[in-house]
Formats: structure tokens, C-alpha cells, sequence
């Protein structure tokens, strides 16, 4: 709980710290601008009320007039911050959080399913290869359909609403929905992304914090929207290899498959 | 009974006040009418707010109203929540605050402004009125129906909209209301290129005849992309087609029966193609009513006339090239996105050129603070929240985390209630003599302007903060989330808020219609105003204008030197 407050959460991934500098900045100079001009809307205020034998000024009329390039002041100002701010920020970091995925050695390869009203989380495992998923195998105890036959699905694990990453660990996600728009979100992580059901979606996380953080659903998503939630766990790399292995040992057909003696 | 006298019809009171083709009569239908559904919006919002104030409690006094499928034990369900925040929505924008801004103020004070003796088409002018009464007799009775009313927001996603209960007539609702904007629409278009007095060029136009007219453009064109969109929703809905679904589709644990291949982000990036020029639909004719107020109390000519009519062409003409900023997240190509980020930054531009002529012309005046300026004065800076909070969510990088949270619920209200209200319940005070003939009372002005904008301030405020902690919208029970644990006394702050302003609308309510009656007799032109509609009698007889007005001068000559009276009417040959 100590992550949360009256202001933004904790940042724990690697794009958080970039995320929240746009804020400030942006704020920052949102309450300036507002400080400014109430200032001299207020000036005006008073010292334009109506008084008793003084008559309002027409001022000089015309375009190209003195008074009418002073009105384009506060205009080029803000245009020249909002053209610094897409330049030097929005741009940049946007290619780099969103337009593109890292190419990284050795990620942690992940599916992330949405349902009314939950989350599935499908890791592909050592291997690096994702299972296939077939709409015939959706069972109660088979939520995203997983063909167990198949060899790569052999060391995959699928958990629901509980996600668990390795620290300083890339996780890159390929994010979809079996029947409505939902959106993963995860605030300490400073990420959100639509889950669109037809389309898979590449996202990327970097924790760089170990705890237990919050997964929402940020997109309405039916009657129990507000229920949609689970929880990341972020641990270090042995805790977390030590719980893979643990949650391989309870699926026999993995425990089978990870048998050396079998080829794969 | 009627019978002919000279050629004239004498009408009667059906005739008169019910299928009138008067403009001024139509105008005060939409008035009233626009008037009742914003309370009715407001009703369900002040039900939902108990909801996020003090989640699973029963609603006091109407809990047990409700059936039990809807509120079980006076406990707000999960489904009824998502209906009355999809109907607020869709109630507020289609059935409020446009027919008011522009079926109400446009059609009463736009034909007299320009010298006009009516609209251009008066029987379409009545059929719009009519199509918009019963469209919106239809969404309400969406709550009668087995399910209940549309629950999908009032932006309707599918496929959730397809699977969810009430949607249809929504749909059918949203078909016929469109096509009650779109006649309006034309109506408007024509009216201001045919009908203005002789003398009236474009450039003598009041800037609320402007922004009207732009608006129109931005209904005329933007709506049809909806309708068509809808009828494709509908489709899916009644007859199972797949515009929107696309294949493998498993529903609660079944497999969908539609055939797929379609897909859901081609109606997001329809609904935006509307709805981004429909926020400027709400926008325009209230800065266009806040000019009016502004240049007609300051006394002297609005600084920047020529500025703010293009800064208004400019907005309707980018309004139509910044839809995808709603949808930066939506799973479109993430390099869309930076095209829709840059035309949002120039969309801005305009924006705060006319705020700026709109303070600008404040300098060198000689304010009157009567209550239809304390309005148009409170609209600058509020509407000014609105626009700057609307910065950090048209910036792609800072919208990943502000999207779907109550950063931008904050954003819009303050743009459309501190914003568009505001300056419409001003307009209400500032041609209510015209309407009338009669003015409302002050006092209760005063205590229904400080309260309102208060207790709006009270509501929108702190949702701006809950943004911030990441607290998400439309979600029916904000405590099930562990990281809206702290903020959720901003919640019961807002609803507190709400109902505050509930309770500041009732002088309002009062002096309304008590002043129908009772209110001071004013003159033609109390407010000593230069434009047309002062012209003319008040209330003005059917036509308007004894004779047709010449004009002879631009819209704002106040204080000029060397004259008697401080005003110099458009219509004034001296």
C-alpha cells in the first residue's frame, strides 16, 4: 500500500521516470500559464470596472495594429513550448516506449489474454516459444485454449490474474482479448494498451522494482469492469526462476516434457 | 376554429405552440426541452455519484424506487451503474447541451441578429424540433426495456456494445437525432447565406452568427460518418453481420455465433470522426454567446474581431483532422499517433487566440458587472482549465498513463459544464428580456452564479487528482482497486459537490419561470446593445422585424467619440 498516494504511484519500470518528467514539466508549466494570466485577468477586472464619468477606450483597430500583434504573444509562446515538447519529448520517447519493442537478448516472453473479467497471463518459458492456441480447446480449465501436445507449449506455464517478472528483466507481451476491448494497466509501470479482440498487440516492460503491484482493466469492459484486476509480482531473478520451475512441476504434461530423456 | 381576416390565417393553439413554424417558438421548445433532459442527465449522474462516493451502500430516498433486478435492496447493480453512466453521456451531449446551444439559442437569436423575419425553411426548422423530441423519448424509454438501457458508454465500443443489453434503441435513438441535427444543420447553413438584411455582409456579422455557422458546417459534416456507422452497428446488433466483430470470438466460455472478419477499431475511428468536431459543436455557440455578453457589458468593440471568426474557421476545419487522439492507445499504428499529436498542437493554436481576444478586449474597458458577465467572465478562466488540462492528454507519451482515468472525465467537464453551461446559463440571463420582455431577478442570479460555479469547481477538481493517482472511469465500485484506496475521499468530495450544485439550480429553476411572470418589464433594448435582435420588440411579434432592417455598420460599435449614447446600433442610419 505504501506505493500509493494522493499524487502519481511509485515508478517501478525503465520508461516510468520519462513518463513522469512529461507530467511535471507539463504541469508545471500549465500552472504557470494559469498563475499568469489570472493575474492579469484579475488586474483587468479591477481596473476596468465601470466608474462613474469614465468612458471604456476603443483601442486602434485594424489587423497588422500594435494591439493585435500583442494578442499573438501568448500564442507564439505556447506554440513554441508545445513544438519544443513534441520535438525533444513526445516524439522520441514515444517511438521508444510504444512505436517500437527493444531487441534484447534472452527476454521474458509473454501472452497476455483479456476476458470478462479477468486476466490470463501465458509465459512461453525457456524455450522462448509460445504454445499455440486453439478456440476449440477454451475450456473452464484451459481459459486460452493452449494445445498441451504441441512441443513448444511443453514449458509453458498460463496463470490467472497473477503475473510474477524478474527484476531489470525485459518482458516483452503480446497483448489480445478473446471477446471484448479491455486494457492492461499497470500504474506503478506507467503502462497502458488496449486489448483488441482480432488484433495482438507487442508491448514491453522493464520492472525496476521488486513488490507487488497492481494489473487493472482501464476500458470498460461490462458489469464486473471494476473487478477486472490481478497482481505483478516483481522479484528477482532467482525467487523468480525458482517459482517457474515450481509452477512447471504441477502441470504433468510439462513435468513430462521437460523430462531429458524426451527430445524436444 | 380559424377563419381568414385580410389574408391572414389566424393561428391556432396548436398552430401557435405546439407545431409552430416560428423560429422563436421552436427555439423555446428546444430551450425548455434541452433544459429538462440536462436535469434529467444530471439525475442519473447524481445517482452514480452515490455510487462512487460510498460504493455498496443503498441509495437514500430511491433506492427502493428501482426494481430489484437494478438496484437489489436500494444497492446500485454493476449493470445499472454502466447504463446511467452510458445514457448521462449520450443524454447530456445529444440531448442537452447541442439542442441547446444550437436548436435553442441559434434558432431564437441567430434569424433576428442577422435582420432575418425566420429561417430559411420553417417546416423543416419544426420537423427538427419534432424528430428531436421523440428521439429523445426514445432513449429515455431505453430504460423501460427487459435489460435495461444501453450500458456501453456513450461511446459504445463494440463488440461489448453488440453483446450488451439496450444498445438497439439507442442506436435507433442516435439515428433519428441525427437526422434532426443534420435538417437543423442545413437549415442554419441556409439561412445565414440567404436570409441576412440588406446591409449585412459577413464581416457585420456578431461573432455568435460565426460561430453558429461554423458549427453547422461541423454537424452538416461530421454527422453523416455516425449515422452510417450506426446503422452498420445496428446491422451487427438486429442481423448478425460482422462489421465490427472480428472472427474467433469467445464470449463467458462460448464461441460467437457471428461470422467475424470485421473490426472494432473501424468504429472507434467513426464515433471520433464525429465526436472530436462535436466538442466544438458544444464549444463554438457558447464562445460565440460569451463574446456576445463580453463585447455588449466591457462597452467597447471586442479586440481581435476578424482573429477570432478565422481562429473559429480554423478550429472547424481542424476539428476534422484530430480524431486519433482519442484513440493513442487503442492498439491503431502506434506512428498515427505522432501525426494526431502534432495536427492536436495546432488545433490548440486558434483556441487560445480567441481566449486571448476574449481577455484582450477586457483592456481599456468599462465593465458592468450584471449577472449574464459574471457568467461570461467565469467562462474564461474555467473554460481556460479545461483547455490546458487538455494538454498532457493530446501529448502521446503522458496520455499512455492519463488515458481512461478520471484526468480526462476532469478535462472535458470542465471544458463542457465550466465552459459550455456556463456561458449557455449566461446566455439564458442575457436574452431572457428579449424572450420575455421581462428581466430575472438579480439576487437569485448572484446566488445561483456562485453557487453553480463553486460547487462545479467542488466536482471537477479533485477528479483531476484521482487522474493523477491513476484511479481509472466507469468503474462501478472504484475500491476494488487497491491504488484508488487513498484517493477515494476526492470521491465523496465530488459527489458532496454534485449534489450542492443540484441545490444551487433551484433559484435558478425558480426565477425562471417566476420572472415569466413577475420579472421587471424591460424595454426593447435594455441592455443597451448594438446587435439586431435589439432591434425589434420584445418579445418580437411573428416575423420579427416590422420592416426589414438595413444595416449600416459592424456588430460592436460601442463608445465611439463624439456620439451622445455609448452604443450605435448596426440598424441606426445617424
Amino acid at each position: 500500500m505504501g506505493q500509493y498516494g494522493w499524487s502519481l504511484p511509485v515508478a517501478a519500470s525503465s520508461y516510468a521516470g520519462s513518463i513522469d518528467f512529461g507530467l511535471g514539466l507539463i504541469h508545471a508549466a500549465m500552472l504557470g500559464i494559469f498563475v499568469l494570466w489570472g493575474a492579469f485577468f484579475i488586474y483587468l477586472l479591477v481596473k476596468y470596472r465601470a466608474r462613474p464619468g469614465v468612458a471604456a477606450q476603443r483601442e486602434e483597430h485594424g489587423s497588422g495594429s500594435k494591439g493585435e500583434l500583442k494578442s499573438l504573444i501568448p500564442d507564439i509562446v505556447i506554440m513554441t513550448f508545445e513544438i519544443a515538447l513534441i520535438v525533444f519529448y513526445a516524439i522520441p520517447v514515444w517511438s521508444k516506449i510504444k512505436a517500437n519493442v527493444p531487441d534484447v537478448k534472452d527476454p521474458v516472453r509473454v501472452e497476455v489474454i483479456g476476458e470478462q473479467f479477468g486476466w490470463s497471463i501465458h509465459y512461453a518459458g525457456p524455450d522462448g516459444k509460445l504454445g499455440p492456441r486453439k478456440i476449440d480447446l477454451v475450456h473452464f480449465s484451459n481459459p486460452i485454449g493452449l494445445d498441451r501436445s504441441d512441443p513448444a507449449s511443453a514449458d509453458d506455464v498460463v496463470m490467472g490474474n497473477e503475473m510474477r517478472l524478474p527484476v531489470n528483466k525485459t518482458v516483452l507481451i503480446d497483448l489480445m482479448s478473446k471477446d471484448v476491448i479491455h486494457s492492461f494497466f499497470i500504474p506503478e509501470f506507467r503502462i497502458k494498451q488496449d486489448a483488441v479482440p482480432g488484433l495482438k498487440i507487442p508491448m514491453w516492460i522493464t520492472p525496476t522494482k521488486t513488490g507487488k503491484f497492481e494489473i487493472t482493466c482501464a476500458q470498460l469492459c461490462g458489469f464486473a469492469h471494476s473487478l477486472m484486476r490481478g497482481d505483478v509480482h516483481v522479484q528477482t531473478q532467482e525467487e523468480f526462476d525458482a517459482w517457474y520451475k515450481s509452477r512447471l512441476a504441477t502441470i504433468p504434461a510439462a513435468a513430462a516434457a521437460s523430462n531429458p530423456s524426451e527430445d524436444f | 376554429m380559424s377563419h381568414d381576416e385580410h389574408g391572414h390565417h389566424k393561428l391556432t393553439f396548436w398552430e401557435k405552440y405546439i407545431f409552430s413554424v416560428d423560429h422563436k417558438v421552436i427555439g423555446l421548445q428546444y430551450l425548455i426541452t434541452s433544459f429538462v433532459f440536462l436535469l434529467v442527465g444530471f439525475g442519473l449522474m447524481m445517482l452514480m455519484r452515490w455510487q462512487l462516493a460510498f460504493p455498496g451502500t443503498p441509495i437514500p430516498f430511491f433506492g427502493n424506487l428501482f426494481p430489484a433486478d437494478l438496484a437489489p435492496n436500494g444497492v446500485m447493480s454493476g449493470e445499472f451503474y454502466n447504463a446511467l453512466g452510458a445514457m448521462h453521456g449520450t443524454i447530456m451531449v445529444f440531448l442537452g447541451v447541442v439542442p441547446l446551444a444550437v436548436g435553442a439559442y441559434g434558432n431564437y437569436v441567430l434569424p433576428l441578429q442577422i435582420g432575418a423575419p425566420d429561417m430559411a425553411f420553417p417546416r423543416m426548422n419544426m420537423m427538427s424540433y419534432w424528430l428531436y423530441l421523440p428521439g429523445g423519448a426514445l432513449m429515455l424509454s431505453s430504460f423501460l426495456m427487459p435489460g435495461g438501457a444501453a450500458q456501453s458508454g456513450w461511446t459504445s465500443y463494440p463488440p461489448l456494445s453488440i453483446i450488451n443489453p439496450g444498445q438497439t434503441l439507442w442506436l435507433l435513438s442516435m439515428v433519428i437525432l441525427i437526422t434532426s441535427s443534420l435538417l437543423g444543420a442545413i437549415n442554419f447553413l441556409v439561412t445565414t447565406i440567404n436570409m441576412r438584411a440588406p446591409g449585412m455582409s459577413l464581416w457585420r456579422m456578431p461573432v455568435f452568427c460565426w460561430a453558429q455557422f461554423v458549427t453547422a458546417v461541423l454537424l452538416l459534416l461530421a454527422f453523416p460518418p455516425l449515422e452510417a456507422a450506426s446503422v452498420l452497428q445496428l446491422m451487427d446488433r438486429v442481423f448478425h453481420t460482422s462489421f465490427y466483430m472480428p472472427k474467433d470470438l469467445v464470449i463467458l466460455g462460448k464461441a460467437y455465433a457471428g461470422s467475424g472478419g470485421g473490426q472494432p477499431l473501424l468504429w472507434q475511428h467513426l464515433f471520433w470522426f464525429l465526436a472530436h468536431p462535436e466538442v466544438y459543436v458544444l464549444v463554438l455557440p457558447p464562445m460565440g454567446i460569451v463574446a456576445e455578453i463580453i463585447a455588449n457589458n466591457t462597452r467597447k468593440p471586442l479586440h481581435g474581431y476578424k482573429t477570432m471568426v478565422f481562429s473559429m474557421v480554423a478550429i472547424g476545419v481542424m476539428s476534422f483532422l484530430v480524431w486519433a487522439h482519442h484513440m493513442f492507445i487503442s492498439g491503431m499504428s502506434p506512428a498515427l499517433g505522432n501525426f494526431f499529436l502534432v495536427t492536436t498542437m495546432i488545433i490548440s493554436v486558434p483556441s487560445v487566440a480567441i481566449l486571448t481576444c476574449l481577455i484582450f478586449s477586457l483592456k481599456g474597458a468599462s465593465i458592468r458587472y450584471n449577472v449574464p458577465m459574471l457568467f461570461a467572465l467565469a467562462f474564461l478562466p474555467l473554460f481556460g482549465i479545461g483547455g490546458l488540462t487538455g494538454l498532457p492528454l493530446g501529448l502521446t507519451v503522458t496520455d499512455i498513463y492519463l488515458h481512461d482515468t478520471y484526468y480526462v472525465i476532469g478535462h472535458f467537464h470542465f471544458v463542457v459544464v465550466t465552459g459550455s453551461i456556463i456561458a449557455l446559463m449566461g446566455g439564458t440571463y442575457h436574452w431572457f428580456p428579449k424572450w420575455f420582455g421581462r428581466k430575472m431577478n438579480d439576487t437569485l442570479g448572484l446566488i445561483h452564479f456562485w453557487g453553480s460555479t463553486a460547487s462545479m469547481v467542488g466536482i471537477f477538481l479533485p477528479m483531476l487528482f484521482m487522474g493523477l493517482a491513476g484511479a481509472s472511469r466507469r468503474l462501478y465500485d472504484p475500491t476494488a482497486q487497491l491504488h484508488n484506496l487513498p484517493v477515494q475521499g476526492w470521491n465523496v468530495v465530488s459527489t458532496i459537490s454534485a449534489y450542492l450544485l443540484a441545490l444551487f439550480q433551484l433559484p435558478f429553476i425558480y426565477n425562471f419561470f417566476n420572472s415569466l411572470f413577475n420579472g421587471e418589464k424591460t424595454p426593447e433594448n435594455p441592455w443597451q446593445a448594438t446587435t439586431l435582435e435589439w432591434a425589434c420588440p420584445s418579445p418580437p411579434p411573428h416575423g420579427n422585424f416590422a420592416k426589414t432592417p438595413r444595416v449600416y455598420r459592424g456588430p460592436y460599435e460601442y463608445s465611439v467619440p463624439g456620439r451622445k449614447t455609448d452604443f450605435w446600433m448596426q440598424t441606426d442610419p445617424s
